[in-house]
């Protein structure tokens, strides 16, 4: 019941091997999605000026941790396709597993940063900053997580060698994520 | 027969660089990453905007090239993701006459105009970043 | 070769509700659109019925109540769109023709493409339990503008607002899961030999709608995160009195909107195209022009949306670029219909029911396309929003799209999924107790709109100037009623055939393309030995040939 790979997925007319070719045509219907919410804040905001009151609250130090931590997280995605590349299984999971707690401290500093901010009133619904601010960070971090998760199921099979091709792919995905954060950090952090 | 991952006519994958050659890329978002952070300080608007967005334009393609290994990509790839942006940039120029405004020719927002009104009279806190 | 050996232990939930063939989950998404079009078909009967008796109880259902009716109208439009004409158009033949077309064994994700199917199916049942909560189902038309689709004050179905958008959302990850399978197959899967040009129409239409939907469908996707969140838990998103602007929600939806209703119609030109060159014994005139046109109107359908804005308080400059760009969209399209008619001039036509269906779709959408005109002009688009005439415009666009090209698939390709031919008289009677009633339906309809009756409208009794068009709206429900009935015939046929029909074989209508040179129904694998290509899929009346025909794959 498809525990056989068919004959399609081996092919490439195009040269580029189906997953990755597949994972881009993922990153181009995402950039859409983000970039749908992106554009709604960015109009936003800058039709109404009084939203620079609530953006002046955002916490600059844990968005600039939190960018050093996706960009450091994205050394170690590449450092493991690299391994994978070379056949390096051990040092490829080793530096999966990096990537994932990059992942993880960049969830845990959001924690505390969003806990703050609800305990002091600044919720979702305090103002359309904040419902822009939580919704598309939120969004984000939905995406986060779903790379963490798959990054672990599928270190298991690399440390054993096998779909090795998978590094690659979802370390595409990861560094799609991180350039995101890339956006939203000056967007919602440093030039509000 | 077929290989159980596809590596069919693959030569993109950008692994004749050493574990150094990534480790410099990095090192050099960390210096924009830092650069991007102190540029808004200074307070002239037109800095911000260039220091903040520009530098994330640089870190993003700079990711895009070198981490994702676009550059090494068949071009039916960049197509892709061209299209992406493309549509995006529609998106901006189709909506931006009229999304987010308070009054237009024959109306006006009450209410939202009384919450831009509220805002100035408790004295500009200026948009400028902390 | 790979694995036939498989099947004959599989039980029936592993070979059916688990399967990863491409064929099986084909058929699931047809058989699912095809019950979801008696609900949105019966959803059309009670509120027409409501309209041409008001206030009377309506066989089948009862008393129709105005909230109520407003919840017919929105889930008869959503469901047709989303859960009839996407699933069957894209998914189903998609999935169905795709990889024997391209000559391989099955789509490149088969796991995802499962999944895809299951997503879909469980937007299915969401929508479906809309109906049932408390407040009912969603009322605020398919295109769920708000204040009224965010506020349950306003909309009074607080659950059924909410699980229709969560059903939509589902509904496009299924298809953008989906569609990236389809692009990914065509882009890599071909059969070796198989050039970009020897591609069949009806795949590259599929491919390029998928493309289409998949660049179009994100602001949504962000809008309706925006709106659950306005509806759940008070964001102000689109709340006027808050700050927020309702004009953003038309924006993020009419971008999708308007490419979306290319997404549908080009699988449908692409079908009409194969089964005019099969049953007519012609080449396709001008399949590099047919190719170039559609993907002209795909990126030309990316700057035409705010023409569904014309009269909601949009920037009148950009209204003015908006109009042009709508008059021109209608070139490209105007041309694929020239070239279909020029296939069909000097061809041997065979009048097959499909042949039949192909016909009736160029006839019908060229009045919905020369209706456009009218409602793509800003200034006559003043008197006509809103009005019946763009429900009559409509319909005739997306009738011929839904309905008749699916149609002309269903007849033409069911030899091929089922191994039987379908009775062809009962085809006919089918096809002409359709088309007849249907043009009874919507045609008087644009009269109706050309006097200003609105639409979205429960009852025209109090309308004092609308009162003499009872008769025509009398009319138009006795046609619909009579389009239903002329159904049974076709689902008899259907069923029947399937398992009694005349043996196909593996090629009853002598066509060229890949999908027609294995057994029919295809086994698990499709081709026993996978086939290489030499030439074009539509090489008929080759000159100097003793056959008609000249498949793909033969190598001389």
């Amino acid at each position: 019941m498809g525990a056989q790979i068919p004959i399609a997925t081996t092919r490439s007319a195009t040269g580029v091997p189906t997953g990755r070719l597949a994972v881009w045509w993922v990153i181009a219907s995402e950039i859409v999605i983000f970039g749908g919410i992106l554009v709604a804040y960015i109009l936003g905001r800058l039709m109404n000026d009084y939203w620079g009151a609530d953006a002046a609250n955002t916490n600059v130090l844990a968005g600039s941790v939190n960018t050093f931590v996706l960009l450091t997280s994205s050394l170690f995605v590449v450092l493991a396709h690299q391994a994978a590349e070379n056949k390096e299984t051990d040092k490829a999971f080793r530096y999966i597993w990096l990537t994932i707690l990059g992942g993880l401290i960049f969830l845990v500093i959001k924690s505390f940063e969003w806990s703050y901010e609800i305990h002091h009133g600044m919720t979702i619904t305090s103002s359309r900053f904040w419902s822009f601010y939580y919704t598309a960070a939120g969004i984000h971090g939905l995406h986060v997580i779903a790379g963490m998760i798959i990054m672990g199921i599928i270190s298991f099979d690399v440390k054993k060698g096998k779909f090795l091709h998978r590094v690659e792919n979802i370390g595409i995905y990861w560094h799609f994520v991180d350039i995101v954060w890339i956006f939203l950090f000056p967007l919602l952090y440093i030039a509000k | 027969m077929g290989a159980s991952h596809s590596h069919a006519g693959n030569h993109s994958s950008g692994s004749h660089h050493g574990p150094g050659h990534y480790v410099k890329i990095w090192a050099i978002l960390l210096v924009l990453l830092v650069l991007s952070i102190l540029g808004p300080e200074i307070g002239v608007k037109w800095i911000t905007i260039v220091s903040a967005f520009g530098i994330a334009f640089v870190k993003a393609y700079i990711v895009v090239q070198e981490f994702m290994h676009l550059k090494n990509e068949r071009r039916v790839v960049h197509y892709a993701l061209a299209t992406s942006l493309i549509a995006m940039g529609m998106f901006v120029a189709g909506i931006y006459a009229d999304v987010g405004r308070t009054a237009g020719e024959n109306w006006k927002n009450q209410a939202a105009q009384s919450l831009i009104d509220k805002h100035a009279a408790e004295g500009h806190n200026s948009s400028a970043p902390h | 070769m790979s694995s036939a050996h498989h099947d004959h232990h599989e039980s029936f939930f592993s070979k059916y509700l688990f399967s990863t063939d491409h064929k099986i989950i084909g058929m699931q998404y047809m058989f699912t659109g095809m019950f979801m079009a008696l609900i949105g078909g019966y959803f059309a009967y009670v509120f027409r019925m409501q309209l041409a008796f008001p206030g009377q109880d309506i066989p089948g259902y009862g008393l129709l109540t105005s909230a109520a009716y407003n919840t017919m109208v929105t889930n008869h439009g959503t469901i047709m769109i989303f859960w009839v004409a996407m699933p069957v158009l894209i998914a189903a033949l998609g999935n169905f023709l795709i990889p024997l077309m391209i000559g391989c064994d099955d789509m490149v994700f088969p796991r995802l493409n499962r999944l895809s199917y299951q997503i879909f199916l469980i937007s299915a049942i969401v929508l479906i339990a809309s109906f049932f909560v408390k407040g009912g189902g969603f009322g605020g038309a398919w295109t769920a503008y708000p204040p009224l689709s965010a506020k349950a004050e306003y909309n009074l179905t607080p659950w059924g607002s909410t699980l229709w958008v969560i059903a939509v959302a589902l509904e496009f990850v299924a298809f953008l899961l989906g569609g990236i399978n389809f692009i990914t197959t065509v882009m890599n899967s071909r059969a070796p030999g198989m050039k970009w040009m020897d591609i069949p129409i009806v795949v590259w239409m599929i491919v390029i709608a998928s493309i289409l939907f998949m660049l179009s469908v994100g602001p949504l996707i962000a809008g309706a995160v925006m709106l659950v969140f306005d509806q759940l838990i008070g964001t102000a998103f689109f709340e006027p009195a808050r700050g927020g602007d309702p004009i953003l929600w038309q924006h993020m939806f009419w971008f999708f909107g308007h490419p979306e209703v290319y997404v549908v119609l080009l699988p449908a030109m692409g079908i009409v195209a194969d089964v005019m060159a099969v049953h007519g014994r012609k080449k396709v005139f001008g399949y590099k022009m047919v190719l170039g046109t559609a993907i002209g109107t795909g990126i030309l359908s990316f700057f035409v949306w705010a023409h569904h804005q014309f009269v909601a308080g949009i920037d009148p400059r950009m209204a003015n670029l908006f109009t042009i760009t709508t008059l021109l969209i209608s070139i490209p399209v105007g041309e694929m219909c020239f070239v279909y008619i020029a296939t069909l001039y000097g061809a041997s036509i065979r009048y097959t029911t499909a042949m039949l269906f192909a016909v009736a779709f160029l006839v019908e959408f060229l009045i919905g396309g020369v209706t456009g005109i009218f409602l793509g002009a800003s200034g006559s688009d003043v008197h006509f929003h809103d009005t019946y005439f763009v429900v009559a415009h409509f319909h005739y666009t997306f009738f011929p799209i839904a309905i008749i090209a699916t149609f002309a698939a269903i007849y033409h390709w069911f030899p091929k999924m089922f191994g039987r031919m379908m009775n062809e008289t009962w085809g006919k009677i089918h096809f002409w107790g359709t088309i007849i009633t249907f043009n009874g339906i919507f045609l008087p309809l644009f009269i109706n709109g050309l006097a200003g009756q609105h639409r979205r409208i429960f009852s025209y009794e109090h309308f004092n100037d609308l009162t003499k068009f009872q008769g025509i709206r009398v009319f138009a429900t006795v046609n619909l009623v009579t389009l239903l009935a002329f159904q049974v015939p076709f689902l008899i046929n259907f069923f029947t055939s399937m398992f009694k029909g005349q043996k196909a074989g593996d090629n009853p209508w002598k066509a060229a393309s890949l999908e027609w040179q294995c057994p029919s129904p295809p086994p698990h694998g499709n081709f026993a030995k996978m086939p290489e290509v030499y030439r074009g899929p539509y090489e008929y009346s080759v000159p100097g040939r003793s056959t008609d025909f000249w498949p793909q794959n033969e190598r001389t």
